[in-house]
């Protein structure tokens, strides 16, 4: 297993970019613990110096550290995509390998659901779930909402990753060898399940980190989390980028941008990886 | 003809299906939180100073039946859904009198406008340069626009938005950055009011069309490496049937089928971001509506907002799945 | 030139490198071969000993990693060797003077246009008739493979497999090319469309006076239509002679043992198989590649394979047990050493 990293590492320059770009931002997140000042608070340091020496990334107009808030800012906005997509994922594997291994009246009624959540369009439900809690709004409560109506697409891919074993010869035959379902289940539909599940969950997180910094920028999270979001929220606030303080924008934008490629990346490279006729294609070319 | 009716029948299932449910979930939203949207509009209009008790049951039974909250639940549900069929969701509270309607009116041509030209423009570039790249591999420009599409694709509506803004608002401000058109135009058919719009929605356009086209691209570009493989091109090829013909006709043809599917699935996804770059922009369409109803408690706003939104998406998936047979002549219409 | 279809010495493997592992698979490694005007050559073997890449490689139809490193092929209707043509050349010649006919012709042709489009791009430029007059002509040849005319304006999904089969050779024949080639045309159809299809085949490729390379793995197909037939094993030809002679009399060990190994009414003698598998093209065994498997094998089998000897007018076998005559063939180590020039370089896609 390790040794099928490695010579991805080596021989797939999209894998070995994205893990590069991913430890630098988990490296950030590592930082982060080590942050001199408490992350809440604010005026502990002269405002909107630009980056120097002393402040590596500046400071910004609440007399923050932009570089110690960006690492704290990276960390909740990555703990969060994380809870999303961890709690997306159970709903979704569920739906998808049930419907994908069960199939007929129950497979159609829940991809019905499925198609009909995924044409949903988002902002406007959340934005009005927002609207109803106001105050009782936590990040618990959003990453649930968001987890609830996230799963759609995923669990379509599972279900067709389902579909295919459930039909392919080996599965027959395991059957036919006397392997109990768990054990088919576990030893050999297995491979082929989970490199699915770890791309979807990469753009998951992506998507639901998406989310976090569109709503938080309005203002519609709790806005004292410093968040990736919740820092271009108070930049904006500040009017930063009339003001000239551009660092306070462009280090969380960067940040964030380096964590969806570096994702995306990962996801795209092992899934090209486990799907042989792409690999053929690389071959060949 | 009349296997196509059947298929139009069960495709109008599902439209009515989906804003079923999608309406359901919004009730559900507004209904089923602690926070009772009267109580908030009246904490918020009564915290300066002292107010009279009437006064407010006063307040508090029209905002009542304002908002479709008198009642029994299921006298409310049934109200909810009168409500919708025909439009009204009663004025405005933050922009009073005007009706919720007559806002969403206004702001829905804008939304529409910049959906159709962004989606068509993303769809139609980048599956044209997507097949491009699947099928002439080694092209090293075609390399280039797929690794900068790689790189777009992942980037969320509102990172891409802010960036575009900041590259053309801040850096190199040549286009309008805000609004839907120069504040001293009138708004009629006139050269000065249309050059206006156009110069106004270069912007927003091109924010959605990165954030989409990226997905396009790479998504074709797979799909017309695999279909390159298939015994039907492979023999096309044998018979050197002229390569023009072979990629647009064997090729692409046979890759629109599942990308239009693929648009149809994301079209929800467009629609959020479409609003959300109009938020960015301060592009006068649903998007920042939205935000500013929000923004001034207009519970009656955002509900119609949210449920038209539904019904918007709803009925542009239904024309798309309208569209699929007569492309893919395989498609059982049973 | 009374030969359709020469082939010297040909090589094509497929070269990969990936994940830092580089590997060569011997396709087809050293073949030599002519086929005559009119005259159905079939070659038979099992899975993976080279038939479809040899069919590649002479149809022109190379894609990397497949290479062609070595040999000659030349046609009868042109005036150089295949790879020496440029892509011009080689898209003028395709359908009109080589056509194939391949396995799986259920999907060769476009799922969403109607079949008289696939003949509109295959055949139209080359016949060089008015729309009107082209489609009558269409219209006859495809009667003659006993098809409604109406089967132009269907979807290939509308047509039964054996229907589609039959468009596929019409397909291939409508220009009348003087060199057809087919690939397990039948194997995916039931024995009674079998016996139709290969019949039609047969009386097409009279009719126009085409050369064919038939390319199954089943004899008793063979036996029906070929003419002459070449038995190939591992990438190379290890026998070849008159359809009649090979079936009566085999003399190569393999082809022995597969002449063998078909039933006969009346026979209940118990079949044994081969020992052994067939060999990995990517790492062949010294020598003669049958070696492994084979009851006669010798010492020198193991060090330099045979060449291909004629013992006979129109038989040749590559074993040395069968005859003095069997000698290494001479350029058998320094062949794959040899130039990887890659001739195939212009038809990189």
């Amino acid at each position: 297993m390790l040794r099928v990293f490695r010579d991805l590492f080596r021989y797939n320059r999209e894998f070995a970019a994205g893990t590069i770009l991913v430890l630098i931002v988990l490296s950030l997140v590592v930082a982060s613990f080590f942050s001199p000042y408490p992350p809440q608070d604010s005026y502990v340091v002269p405002p909107d110096v630009p980056p120097c020496w002393a402040y590596p990334l500046g400071t910004n107009s609440r007399g923050q550290d932009v570089f110690w808030q960006l690492t704290v800012a990276i960390r909740n906005s990555l703990l969060f995509g994380i809870a999303v997509a961890f709690l997306s994922r159970i709903i979704s594997l569920v739906i998808g390998l049930v419907s994908g291994y069960t199939g007929g009246l129950v497979d159609r009624v829940l991809m019905s659901i499925n198609d009909t959540f995924v044409v949903i369009p988002l902002f406007p439900i959340l934005t009005l779930f927002y609207f109803m809690m106001h105050d009782h709004m936590s990040w618990t409560l959003l990453a649930l909402a968001m987890a609830s109506l996230g799963w759609p697409y995923d669990a379509r891919l599972i279900r067709s990753v389902a579909l295919s074993l459930r039909n392919r010869e080996f599965t027959a035959q395991s059957v036919f060898s006397g392997m109990s379902t768990r054990q088919i289940l576990l030893e050999e539909h297995l491979p082929y399940v989970l490199p699915i599940v770890f791309s979807t969950t990469m753009n998951n997180i992506n998507w639901s980190i998406g989310l976090e910094v569109t709503l938080s920028v309005i203002g519609f999270t709790n806005i004292e989390t410093p968040t990736i979001g919740t820092m271009i929220y108070w930049a904006n606030q500040h009017t930063a980028m009339v003001a000239g303080i551009w660092w306070w924008v462009v280090a969380p934008v960067a940040t964030v941008i380096m964590t969806f490629i570096g994702l995306f990346l990962l996801s795209v490279s092992v899934n090209e990886f486990i799907d042989p006729r792409s690999r053929l294609a690389r071959m060949g070319v | 003809m009349r296997t196509y009716a059947r298929y139009f029948l069960r495709r109008l299932g599902q439209f009515v299906f989906v804003v079923f449910v999608g309406i359901n979930i919004v009730f559900f939203v507004t209904h089923a939180t602690p926070v009772d949207p009267v109580e908030q509009a009246i904490s918020s209009a009564t915290q300066f100073g002292h107010s009279d008790p009437r006064a407010v049951e006063i307040m508090r039974k029209a905002l009542r039946e304002l908002y479709g909250l008198d009642g029994t639940i299921a006298q409310q549900y049934v109200r909810f859904w009168t409500r919708l069929a025909t439009g009204d969701f009663g004025p405005s509270l933050s922009a009073f009198p005007t009706p919720v309607s007559v806002l969403i009116r206004q702001s829905l041509p804008w939304t529409v406008g910049l959906l159709l030209t962004s989606t068509l423009i993303a769809w139609g570039v980048g599956n044209s340069l997507g097949g491009l790249a699947g099928y002439y591999r080694k092209n090293r420009l075609l390399k280039a626009v797929g690794i900068a599409a790689t790189g777009l694709q992942p980037i969320p509506s509102y990172i891409m938005s802010l960036v575009v803004l900041i590259l053309f608002g801040y850096i190199w401000p040549i286009l309008p950055i805000s609004g839907g058109f120069q504040m001293n135009v009138s708004p009629d058919l006139s050269i000065p009011f249309v050059s206006s719009v156009i110069m106004h929605s270069i912007l927003p356009v091109l924010s959605l069309v990165l954030i989409t086209i990226g997905a396009w691209f790479v998504g074709m570009r797979s799909l017309v490496s695999n279909i390159v493989t298939e015994d039907y091109v492979v023999y096309a090829e044998l018979a050197g049937v002229n390569r023009r013909r072979i990629l647009t006709s064997y090729i692409m043809r046979n890759a629109l089928t599942p990308q239009l599917t693929g648009l149809a699935l994301s079209l929800g996804a467009i629609f959020n971001g479409a609003i959300i770059t109009e938020f960015v922009f301060g592009y006068p369409g649903l998007g920042t509506l939205l935000v500013r109803g929000v923004n001034s408690g207009d519970y009656s706003l955002v509900l119609g907002i949210a449920s038209i939104s539904i019904v918007a998406v709803a009925t542009a998936v239904f024309a798309i799945d309208l569209l699929y047979p007569l492309l893919d002549p395989r498609v059982k219409v049973e | 030139m009374d030969v359709a279809l020469s082939v010297r010495g040909l090589r094509a493997y497929y070269l990969t490198s990936h994940f830092g592992v580089e590997r060569e698979v011997r396709a087809v490694d050293d073949i030599t071969l002519s086929v005559e005007k009119k005259e159905i050559y079939g070659i038979a073997g099992e899975s993976s000993c080279g038939k479809s890449t040899f069919i590649r490689t002479i149809a022109a139809a190379i894609r990397p990693p497949l290479r062609v490193l070595g040999g000659s092929i030349r046609y009868s209707f042109l005036d150089r060797d295949l790879y020496d043509l440029d892509e011009r050349a080689l898209t003028d010649m395709r359908w009109k003077h080589l056509s194939c006919i391949l396995q799986g012709s259920m999907n060769v042709l476009n799922p969403v246009r109607r079949v008289r489009e696939s003949f509109k791009d295959f055949a139209s430029p080359h016949m060089g008739l008015a729309r009107s007059e082209f489609f009558e002509a269409v219209k006859a040849h495809l009667k003659r493979l006993r098809l409604s005319p109406t089967v132009l304006s269907a979807f290939p999904h509308e047509l039964s497999g054996g229907m589609r089969q039959r468009v596929a050779i019409a397909l291939a024949t409508v220009c009348r090319p003087e060199f057809i080639i087919a690939d397990e045309p039948t194997t995916a159809l039931d024995v009674v469309v079998q016996k139709d299809v290969l019949a039609l085949i047969l009386e097409m490729q009279r009719e126009i006076g085409s050369s064919m390379i038939f390319v199954t793995h089943d004899l008793t197909v063979h036996a029906n239509i070929s003419n002459r037939l070449g038995i190939m094993y591992a990438g190379r030809l290890v026998e070849e002679g008159s359809t009649r002679d090979i079936l009566r009399d085999p003399m190569h060990p393999y082809t022995r043992h597969l002449i063998a190994s078909l039933p006969r009414i009346g026979d209940v003698t118990p079949k044994k198989g081969l020992s052994g598998a067939p060999p990995s093209l990517a790492d062949p065994p010294s020598g003669c590649r049958f070696h492994p498997r084979c009851p006669l094998a010798m010492d020198i089998c193991r060090q330099a394979h045979p060449e291909l000897t004629a013992l006979a007018p129109g038989r040749r076998v590559a074993c040395y047990a069968i005859s003095p005559l069997v000698q290494p063939a001479h350029d058998a180590a320094a062949a794959h050493q040899a130039t990887k020039a890659d001739k195939s370089a212009a038809f990189l896609q």
